[in-house]
């Protein structure tokens, strides 16, 4: 009965569909030989095409609607497959060591050009994370996040071009900067909340990028600035090919750094004020947690890890110029948050390293590479709005129970 | 018995309009107290005010945490409220509904620790310490107030009627001398009321905390209250115990308006 009514609703949009492009794929008129081609086939190919679509789309959605329904009646839920392998010690020992040991391969197993785009992807690894401290965690909507990374960058830049200082002296420097400028931020919109605080750290990125296409005697303007040095690692000399090979390296060894971190700040005093922040501030305040105080330190170490992944990249393009910090790169960046699963580290990861690596090497069909985007983002925000990976509550241990105190990230 | 909270004559103008006019109010140790009136009568707002929601247009308002240390806490910020020691729960539901049950009780403890940004990356001895002292103490107030076997839920999970224990567990949590119940009875039934009846008046015996209600179940007010206040249209119409408010003609006026008079 309800199979076939979806069908006959999927018949009605197919026919629709025919009747809306009939004038512009079946009929063709011939200019020249002065005739009228009918192209019949192509209105089968829509037809069926539309038929099918609409078929599986309506499927789709009665199945998550079914899906929803146990957890609504409180019924127990069966953990989904990917979680219940991963607790599983026999499971996840072996899989992880084999990711390690990829990961400490990989520039040895594959070309130069290679490692670069998975320095790239790490580059967006970590500046997810640091977005998700803010977005995920503390549920403050920052589209200029661009702009702490544009800071860290240009504070290497500058400093190199000015002063010769090296790499790792700026890396701190960079992450101080980023965090001085989340604070500079993150005043001004302490009162501000969703729509209004999107619209405001728009601006701010904006501000930022315009500041640096501008003021030429401070930032060369649009023609950026080139000859930035590499990271050094006790003055040894390095071919490109090694330094490309090092940066990596330092990029896996920087993620693992940031994932620490930040893994720990989400399970602490802090993470949960900031996710209680997320959920209601004037209840948060009401328990007596200083919204200003906890706001501040989420721009703030937000801001940290662009700064200094924006150093980091200063350092590995040896270029950068105001181009580098649009309002794409923020909107790339918040899509990897939210659709790697907000909140969630191993989401973020996931998310960073399909959204970079997928457009890499999809090269061949780059014509299609928006819409592919934009339709993945549709399907996912329709079928999986929490994102891919669902950040789960970390379980304490307390009382006689005795149970065993859990991270929630797997 | 000393007085806990003194209000001398608040006032609270929004523009143009007087929500609450000059009402006094006197909290004493252990008691509980409770401010009823019909709707739009200005409660929420005075509760509002008390927590720092809203700065007082005029009047004072003093607490006293310990005998003898008294404080104007006018205009002072809502945490900062809640660290002195009042804590509220709220006549709409205001838990944080995707952190599990325990999680909710360990904000309410926020304010009572102090690991900062370092202590929580580094994770040292001191911090896991009071880590597991937050998880100890979050999860005995959550068997005090029977909610233990929920502790790893979904806040959001939660029938109706614990979620509104489970505000209360959290207010709790913050060791407030003076707790403000902003309606906790509003859309329970019966039993769920006579539980909550319960764990209110066992707050009071075991915790020695002062309770100032907003309520408008009568039965649970007239059962529960040592000192009952009647605000109409803002100003404080009448006080007394149970029986004296009972009998109380402007009290009657105000809830039935005026042709009842006669007849009540």
């Amino acid at each position: 009965m309800k199979a076939s009514a979806e069908f006959i609703k999927s018949f009605f949009i197919s026919l629709w569909f025919m009747l809306l492009t009939f004038p512009i794929l079946v009929i063709r008129v011939n200019t020249i030989e002065k005739v009228v081609e009918w192209r019949w086939r192509n209105m089968a190919f829509i037809g069926i095409g539309s038929f099918l679509l609409s078929f599986v789309w309506r499927w789709l959605l009665s199945r998550k609607e079914k899906g929803r329904q146990p957890a609504e009646t409180g019924n127990v839920e069966t953990l989904p497959l990917g979680r219940r392998l991963l607790a599983e010690p026999r499971i996840y020992r072996p899989a992880l060591t084999a990711l390690a040991l990829f990961t400490i391969a990989f520039p040895l197993l594959f070309s130069s050009y290679q490692t670069n785009i998975m320095t790239t992807a790490l580059i967006y690894v970590m500046l997810g994370l640091g977005l998700n401290i803010v977005v995920g965690l503390a549920g403050l909507l920052d589209l200029g996040y661009v702009a702490f990374y544009a800071v860290g960058a240009y504070s290497y830049a500058l400093l190199n071009h000015h002063f010769g200082l090296g790499f790792w002296a700026i890396l701190p420097v960079g992450g101080l900067l980023g965090a001085l400028f989340g604070i500079l931020l993150g005043f001004p919109v302490l009162r501000l909340r969703g729509d209004y605080l999107a619209i405001v750290t728009l601006g701010f990125g904006e501000i930022i990028r315009l500041i640096l296409e501008n003021w030429n005697a401070f930032s060369f303007g649009p023609s950026g600035i080139a000859n930035i040095s590499r990271p050094g690692l006790f003055g040894i000399s390095m071919t490109l090919n090694e330094a490309t090979i090092y940066i990596y390296y330092l990029m896996v060894a920087l993620c693992l750094f940031t994932i620490f971190v930040v893994n720990r700040l989400q399970d602490s005093r802090i993470g949960r004020a900031w996710i209680a922040l997320r959920e209601d501030e004037v209840a948060c305040q009401a328990m007596g947690i200083d919204k200003t105080r906890t706001k501040l330190t989420a721009f703030a170490l937000g801001a940290t890890w662009a700064g200094m992944v924006g150093v980091i990249f200063a350092a590995k393009t040896t270029f950068i110029n105001p181009a580098c910090f649009t309002f794409m790169e923020s909107a790339m960046i918040l899509s990897i948050v939210v659709l790697g699963g907000m909140g969630s580290i191993a989401g973020v990861i996931l998310g960073a390293l399909i959204l970079i690596l997928t457009p890499e090497y999809l090269r061949a069909f780059s014509a299609y590479r928006m819409l592919l985007f934009g339709t993945a983002m549709v399907l996912m925000m329709v079928f999986r709005p929490q994102g891919i990976v669902t950040n789960i509550r970390r379980v304490y241990r307390y009382g006689t129970k005795g149970k065993e105190s859990r991270p929630a990230q797997a | 018995m000393d007085s806990v909270l003194t209000v001398n004559s608040l006032t609270m103008n929004f523009g143009g309009l007087r929500a609450i006019d000059s009402v006094d109010l006197e909290v004493r140790q252990e008691q509980i107290v409770a401010l009823i009136g019909p709707n739009g009568s200005g409660k929420t707002t005075f509760s509002n005010c008390l927590t720092g929601i809203y700065e007082p247009t005029e009047g004072d308002i003093f607490i006293s945490p310990t005998p003898g240390g008294r404080r104007r806490i006018n205009g002072i910020k809502i945490n900062r409220i809640a660290e002195m020691g009042i804590a509220r729960t709220f006549q709409n539901i205001r838990l944080f509904s995707n952190m599990t049950v325990l999680e909710n009780v360990m904000i309410g403890r926020h304010c009572r620790a102090k690991a900062g940004v370092l202590g929580a990356v580094l994770r040292g001895r001191k911090t896991r310490r009071e880590e597991q002292e937050i998880v100890d103490r979050s999860y005995e107030i959550l068997v005090r107030t029977g909610l233990a076997d929920q502790a790893d839920e979904p806040a959001k999970n939660l029938p109706y009627g614990a979620q509104r224990r489970l505000e209360i567990a959290r207010a709790l949590a913050t060791e407030p001398f003076l707790l403000l119940l902003d309606e906790p009875a509003a859309g329970m039934n019966p039993r769920e009321t006579d539980e909550l009846e319960e764990l209110i008046v066992r707050i009071r015996d075991e915790a020695k905390i002062s309770i100032l209600m907003i309520e408008h179940d009568m039965r649970m007010v007239m059962s529960l209250s040592n000192r009952i206040i009647v605000l109409d249209y803002g100003e404080k119409i009448a006080e007394g115990t149970a029986a004296q408010i009972w009998e109380n003609p402007d009290v009657i006026k105000a809830y039935l308006g005026e042709d009842f008079h006669g007849d009540a």
